[in-house]
C-alpha cells in the first residue's frame, strides 16, 4: 500500500508516493535521487545516513538516522541531507573545516557526520570535545581515529564564533 | 618496567624543501565527499536496472543434496536465476593477486557458486536479479535446498590431526613456509635463559563503513562494464576467465571506495553481477547488507603463535624458534602469502642469528581469510611483542633496553637474510613514544612501585607499554611488480594524471596530483585525476601491500618529470638560459636567478604543441625484480624495503570489572617523506585506532561454524567515545624508496597498537595476557588466575 506525504527536502516542497514499508534512507535515496545519504546497515548502528529532520511542530531540527524512520511518519517534516548543507554555493562552515583539515578520508562516514555536527552546533555552538565525541558517538568511521573529524568541528564552531560576533 | 630514557636524536638527514609536496593541501577528492557529490558504487543507476540477491549456505560443511531454484524462477518479476548448474566449471582464481601475470598456485580455485558442496556458513550457491530488491528477496526464500551435514571443523589444531575432517582434499594444509637460518642448537646453547610462550589472535573483520557494492551492464559493443567498489581493478582477468570471455570485453571502472583495508582486495560482488548481466542482457546492481557483509568477505587471518626464544643474562637473542599457525578458513584465497609475511616478519625488528621458523595456513570450515591491514604482520607482531616484554621481565631488564639491544639497524639483515637498506629508525620512534607518555597529564608521578598508583578507584591499576615494529611496503619483490602513470599537459596550463589507482581513502589520487603539481610547477587546484578504469587509464596495480604511494607515485613522478623535461628544454632556448638555470613553479617557467623573466605554461605548451613536442608521457616503474626465496632457508629478498615505529599507550585496568581504559595513545612512525602530511597523519592515526579495536574491542565470535556477532551493534569498532585522541609524532628520513624518500604506512600504522596495549596491560597488572581481544572477562580470568589459590 502506498501512502502520500509531502516532504520540504533542501527547501524543496514535494508530495510523494511512498510504499508503507519504505524508510526515509529509501525515499531519499531511490525517489529523489539524493544519495549523498548513506546506507551502511539499515539497522541504525552506522549513522550514515544521519540527515536533519524538523517535524511537524517542532521549532528545531534534529538528526536522525533516516533508515530507522518510515517514510509515511515523515509525513509533513522538513529534512536537510547533505545536499542541503550548503547555501547559495557557499559551503557550509563544517564542509570547509573538513575539507581544510583534511577530516574526509574515504568520505562514506562524512555525509551523517557533517548532518550530525550540524545540529551540534546549532545547539551548542561552543562545544567542549567531551560535546564533540558524544554527539558523534553513532557515527561510526572506520579510517580516521576520528582525530580530524573533532578537530574540524573545532575549527567550523570557531569560524561559526567570528561570524557571529 | 620502562624507565626513562632520552630521547634519541635524529641522525643527520636530508629533506629538501619543496613547493607542494610536503604541504597538508586540501586533497582533490575531498569537496566532493564532503558535498555528498561523490558517487560511491552503491550511488549508481541505470534504466531497466535489475537488483541482484546471492542465496548462500546455511551449513558450515554440507553435500548439496537437491537444489530446486524453479520456484524462484517462476516468481513473477524475476529476470534470471543462476546455480552452479549454469556455470559448468566455473572457478575463480582465488589467490591472483593482481596485474603481473604470474601463476596462480595450484588448488587455489574456488567455485564461483557451490553445486556439491559447501564448505563454510556463506559459501554462495545461487545469484537471482529481479525487477525489485524485494522481489529477489522473495525469490531467495522460493529456493529449495537439501543438505547432507558432513563433519565439520573449526580449529586449526584439530584440522591438522590425523583424521580430522578435510575441507578440500587433499588435506588441510593450505601452505607452508619456513625459515632456517644460522645455527639454532648452537644458539640455545649460548643462551642463560631460555623462554616459550604462546600468542594467539582471532578473526577481525574490516567494517569498512560502504557494504560490497556495484552495478553491470553490458555497452553497445558487448562488453561487459562493471561499476563497483573495489581495491583491485585488474580483477578483470578472473572474471574474463570465470566468465569465458576475452580479458578485453570485461571493463572494471572502479568507484570511490568507502573503505577497504583489505577486505575488497578480493573480488566480491563483481563476478556475480558480470553473471548475471550476462545472463539477462539488463543492467544489474548487487549492494550486500551489513549481515551479508559480514559474512561473505575474507577476515583476517586468526593465528597460533609460538616463540621459544634463547637470551644472554644480558639481554642478547641467541636463538629463536617461531612457529605460526594461520587458519585460512574455507578456501585459500590468500593465506599463502599472509602466511609468508608472518613468517618473513615473525622475529621481528630483532637481529636475531639463529632463526627457525615455521609456518602453516590451515583450512578449517570457517569464513576464509584473506588480506586485512597489514597482511599477517599485525598478528607477529603481537607475538614477538609480546615475547620482548616476557624475556624482559624474566631478565629484570626495562622492556625498552632489552629491545634497544636486539633492535636491526641499517645495514642488518633480517629473518629473510634481507639487508636493510633505508633508514631503520626504531630508537629514535620508541623513545618519543616514550617520552610523550611520560607527558602524559594522567600520571605524572613515578612511585617506588613503578606505575600501579591509584587513580579513580582504589581497584584501578595504571599501566603504560609500547611496541616498535617493522613492517614492508610494497609487494612481494618476486612477484615482478610493475605501475603505470600517464601525465599530461594541457593548453591552458592545466594538468592531467590518468592512473588505474583505486583510492581508499587514504589521499592515493590526491597523492598522485601533488606530486605532478610538484614537478610541473602547477597549482594542486590546476590538476585533474582520472583513476581506475581498467579499459582507459594505465594499469597500476593494486590498491594493497601499502604500494599505491611506492609505486604509482614513482610513476607519476617519472612521468611528470619527463613532461618537465620537454618544457625546460624549451624554456631554455627560448630564455636562452642552460637548463639548470630554470624552474617550474605557480604555472610559469622562470629563470631562477630572476624570476621577472618567465613565460606562463600555457603559453609555453601552446609553443610545445606547435611544434610537435610531447606534452604528455606514460611512464612505468619497476620493482625491483627479485627470484623467490629459497624454499629450504627462506632465505632471500621479500620485499622492496620496510617502515619502522613505535606505538605507546597508557591504560587503566578495572580490577573489579576487567575493563581496560585507554588513557592515551601515542604513534610515532618514520614515514619517510610524507607527501601530505594531513593525510598521513589521519592513516596513522586511523591505522592506531584499529589496531585498538583488534586489542580490546573486535570480538568476531564463531560458534562451531555460525557467526554469532554479525551486526555493529555485536561486533563493536571503535567509536568517537572509546579512545582518547591519538598522540601522532611523524618523523621523515627521506630514505624510502617512494617519491621523494617516502615510505608506505596505510599498513604499519596498524601494526604496534595491539601489542602496546597488552604491554601497557601487562605492566598495569602484573599478568600478560597473551590472547587478542583483551576483553573483560580476560583480564578478571587472569587476574582469579594469579591469585593465590586461583
Amino acid at each position: 500500500m502506498n501512502h502520500d506525504i509531502h516532504l520540504i527536502v533542501n527547501g524543496e516542497a514535494y508530495l510523494l508516493s511512498v510504499p508503507a514499508h519504505h524508510t526515509l534512507l529509501q525515499v531519499l535515496r531511490e525517489q529523489l535521487v539524493l544519495t549523498g545519504t548513506k546506507n551502511g546497515c539499515e539497522a541504525g548502528e552506522c549513522g550514515a545516513c544521519a540527515v536533519l529532520v524538523k517535524w511537524p511542530g517542532a521549532d528545531h531540527a534534529e538528526p536522525v538516522n533516516s533508515c530507522m524512520v518510515l517514510a509515511p511518519e515523515a509525513d509533513g517534516a522538513e529534512i536537510v541531507t547533505i545536499e542541503g548543507l550548503a547555501h547559495d554555493e557557499q559551503l557550509d562552515p563544517l564542509q570547509e573545516a573538513f575539507i581544510t583539515t583534511g577530516a574526509t578520508q574515504c568520505g562514506f562516514c562524512t555525509p551523517g557526520i557533517l548532518v550530525n555536527a550540524r545540529a551540534l552546533l546549532d545547539r551548542t555552538p561552543d562545544p567542549s570535545e567531551t560535546e564533540i565525541r558524544e554527539a558523534l558517538v553513532g557515527n561510526l568511521c572506520r579510517c580516521t581515529g576520528y582525530v580530524r573529524i573533532i578537530d574540524a568541528i573545532e575549527m567550523a564552531a570557531r569560524a561559526g564564533r567570528e561570524v557571529a560576533r | 618496567m620502562i624507565g626513562k630514557h632520552p630521547v634519541k636524536p635524529l641522525p643527520p638527514h636530508e629533506l629538501p624543501e619543496l613547493r607542494q609536496v610536503g604541504k597538508p593541501l586540501r586533497r582533490v577528492d575531498a569537496m566532493g565527499k564532503a558535498t555528498g557529490a561523490t558517487v560511491y558504487a552503491g550511488d549508481f543507476s541505470l534504466p531497466l536496472m535489475l537488483h541482484a540477491k546471492v542465496f548462500r549456505s546455511s551449513q558450515p560443511h554440507a553435500r548439496i543434496v537437491r537444489l530446486d531454484v524453479s520456484k524462484a524462477r517462476s516468481l513473477p518479476g524475476v529476470a534470471c536465476v543462476l546455480t552452479g548448474a549454469d556455470l559448468p566449471g566455473a572457478s575463480l582464481s582465488s589467490d591472483l593477486p593482481g596485474q603481473t601475470g604470474q601463476r596462480q598456485r595450484a588448488g587455489s580455485d574456488v567455485p564461483v557458486l557451490a553445486s556439491e558442496r559447501v564448505r563454510f556458513v556463506g559459501d554462495p550457491i545461487a545469484l537471482v536479479a529481479a525487477e525489485t530488491l524485494a522481489i529477489a528477496e522473495r525469490a531467495l526464500k522460493l529456493i529449495e535446498i537439501e543438505y547432507e551435514p558432513l563433519p565439520a571443523v573449526f580449529d586449526p589444531l584439530e584440522a591438522l590431526k590425523p583424521g580430522a575432517p578435510i575441507v578440500s582434499e587433499p588435506d588441510n594444509v593450505v601452505s607452508r613456509w619456513k625459515i632456517r637460518k644460522g645455527d639454532l642448537q648452537r644458539g640455545f646453547a649460548e643462551a642463560d635463559l631460555i623462554i616459550e610462550n604462546t600468542y594467539r589472535v582471532p578473526f577481525q573483520e574490516h567494517a569498512y563503513i560502504e557494504p560490497e557494492a556495484g552495478v553491470a551492464w553490458i555497452d553497445e559493443r558487448g562488453v561487459i562494464n562493471i561499476r563497483v567498489s573495489t581495491q583491485v581493478v585488474e580483477h578483470f582477468r578472473s572474471i574474463a576467465r570465470a566468465v569465458g570471455v576475452p580479458q578485453s570485453q570485461i571493463r572494471i571502472q572502479g568507484t570511490m571506495v568507502g573503505g577497504g583495508f583489505g577486505g575488497k582486495e578480493d573480488i566480491t560482488v563483481e563476478l556475480y553481477l558480470a553473471l548475471l548481466t550476462q545472463a539477462t542482457r539488463r543492467p544489474v546492481k548487487l549492494i550486500y547488507t551489513r549481515e551479508e557483509s559480514f559474512i561473505a568477505h575474507s577476515k583476517r587471518h586468526p593465528y597460533i603463535i609460538t616463540h621459544r626464544t634463547g637470551v644472554t643474562r644480558d639481554g642478547v637473542i641467541t636463538a629463536a624458534q617461531i612457529t605460526a599457525v594461520a587458519e585460512s578458513g574455507a578456501y585459500p584465497y590468500l593465506s599463502p602469502y599472509v602466511l609468508l609475511y608472518t613468517v618473513g616478519m615473525a622475529a621481528g625488528p630483532y637481529r636475531i642469528d639463529n632463526l627457525h621458523v615455521d609456518g602453516v595456513a590451515v583450512s578449517t570450515n570457517n569464513p576464509f581469510t584473506s588480506a586485512f591491514r597489514g597482511f599477517g604482520g599485525p598478528q607477529a607482531a603481537f607475538a614477538y611483542e609480546g615475547q620482548m616484554d616476557a624475556i624482559a621481565d624474566a631478565l629484570g631488564l626495562d622492556r625498552y633496553e632489552l629491545r634497544r639491544r636486539n633492535y636491526l639497524r641499517t645495514g642488518d639483515t633480517t629473518g629473510t637474510g634481507q639487508v636493510i637498506e633505508t633508514a631503520a629508525w626504531l630508537e629514535e620512534t620508541a623513545t618519543r613514544v616514550l617520552a610523550a607518555l611520560q607527558e602524559s597529564g594522567v600520571r605524572s608521578q613515578e612511585s617506588e612501585e613503578g606505575l600501579t598508583t591509584d587513580h579513580g578507584a582504589l581497584t584501578t591499576k595504571i599501566g603504560r607499554g609500547f611496541a616498535s615494529y617493522f613492517q614492508s611496503y610494497g609487494r612481494i619483490t618476486w612477484m615482478h611488480d610493475t605501475s603505470q602513470a600517464w601525465v599530461g599537459l594541457e593548453q591552458d596550463g592545466t594538468v592531467i594524471v590518468r592512473a588505474g589507482v583505486p583510492d581508499l581513502g587514504a589521499g592515493q589520487i590526491n597523492s598522485l596530483c601533488q606530486i605532478a603539481a610538484e614537478v610541473l610547477g602547477v597549482p594542486l587546484a590546476k590538476v585533474s585525476v582520472y583513476a581506475t578504469d581498467s579499459a582507459l587509464t594505465p594499469l597500476s596495480g593494486t590498491s594493497t601491500a601499502t604500494r599505491q604511494l611506492y609505486m604509482s607515485g614513482n610513476a607519476t613522478l617519472m612521468a611528470a618529470r619527463a613532461v618537465r623535461k620537454v618544457l625546460i628544454e624549451r624554456a631554455s632556448q627560448y630564455f636562452e638560459e642552460d637548463a639548470e638555470a630554470l624552474d617550474l613553479a605557480d604555472g610559469k617557467a622562470f629563470v631562477v636567478a630572476n624570476p621577472a623573466q618567465a613565460l606562463e605554461l600555457s603559453q609555453l605548451a601552446r609553443v610545445c604543441a606547435s611544434e610537435g613536442l610531447p606534452l604528455a608521457n606514460l611512464a612505468m616503474f619497476r620493482a625491483p625484480f627479485t627470484d623467490p626465496i629459497n624454499p629450504e632457508t627462506g632465505q632471500g629478498q621479500v620485499w622492496p624495503d620496510f617502515t619502522f615505529g613505535a606505538y605507546g599507550v597508557e591504560v587503566a585496568v578495572d580490577t573489579e570489572t576487567g575493563e581496560v581504559t585507554v588513557l592515551k595513545a601515542v604513534a610515532c612512525h618514520d614515514v619517510g617523506r610524507a607527501i601530505n602530511p594531513a593525510a598521513a597523519i589521519g592513516q596513522l592515526a586511523g591505522g592506531g585506532m584499529q589496531g585498538l579495536g583488534y586489542a580490546l574491542m573486535e570480538d568476531f565470535h564463531m560458534a562451531d561454524g555460525y557467526l554469532k556477532t554479525p551486526s555493529l551493534a555485536e561486533y563493536l569498532i571503535p567509536t568517537s567515545m572509546d579512545f582518547p585522541t591519538t598522540q601522532v609524532i611523524m618523523l621523515e628520513s627521506g630514505t624510502g624508496v617512494g617519491p621523494f624518500g617516502a615510505k608506505g604506512i596505510g599498513e604499519p600504522s596498524l601494526t604496534p597498537a595491539a601489542p602496546a596495549v597488552a604491554s601497557a596491560v601487562s605492566a598495569a597488572i602484573g599478568i600478560q595476557i597473551r590472547e587478542l581481544p583483551i576483553t573483560p572477562e580476560r583480564v578478571l580470568a587472569a587476574l582469579k588466575q594469579a591469585r593465590p589459590g586461583g
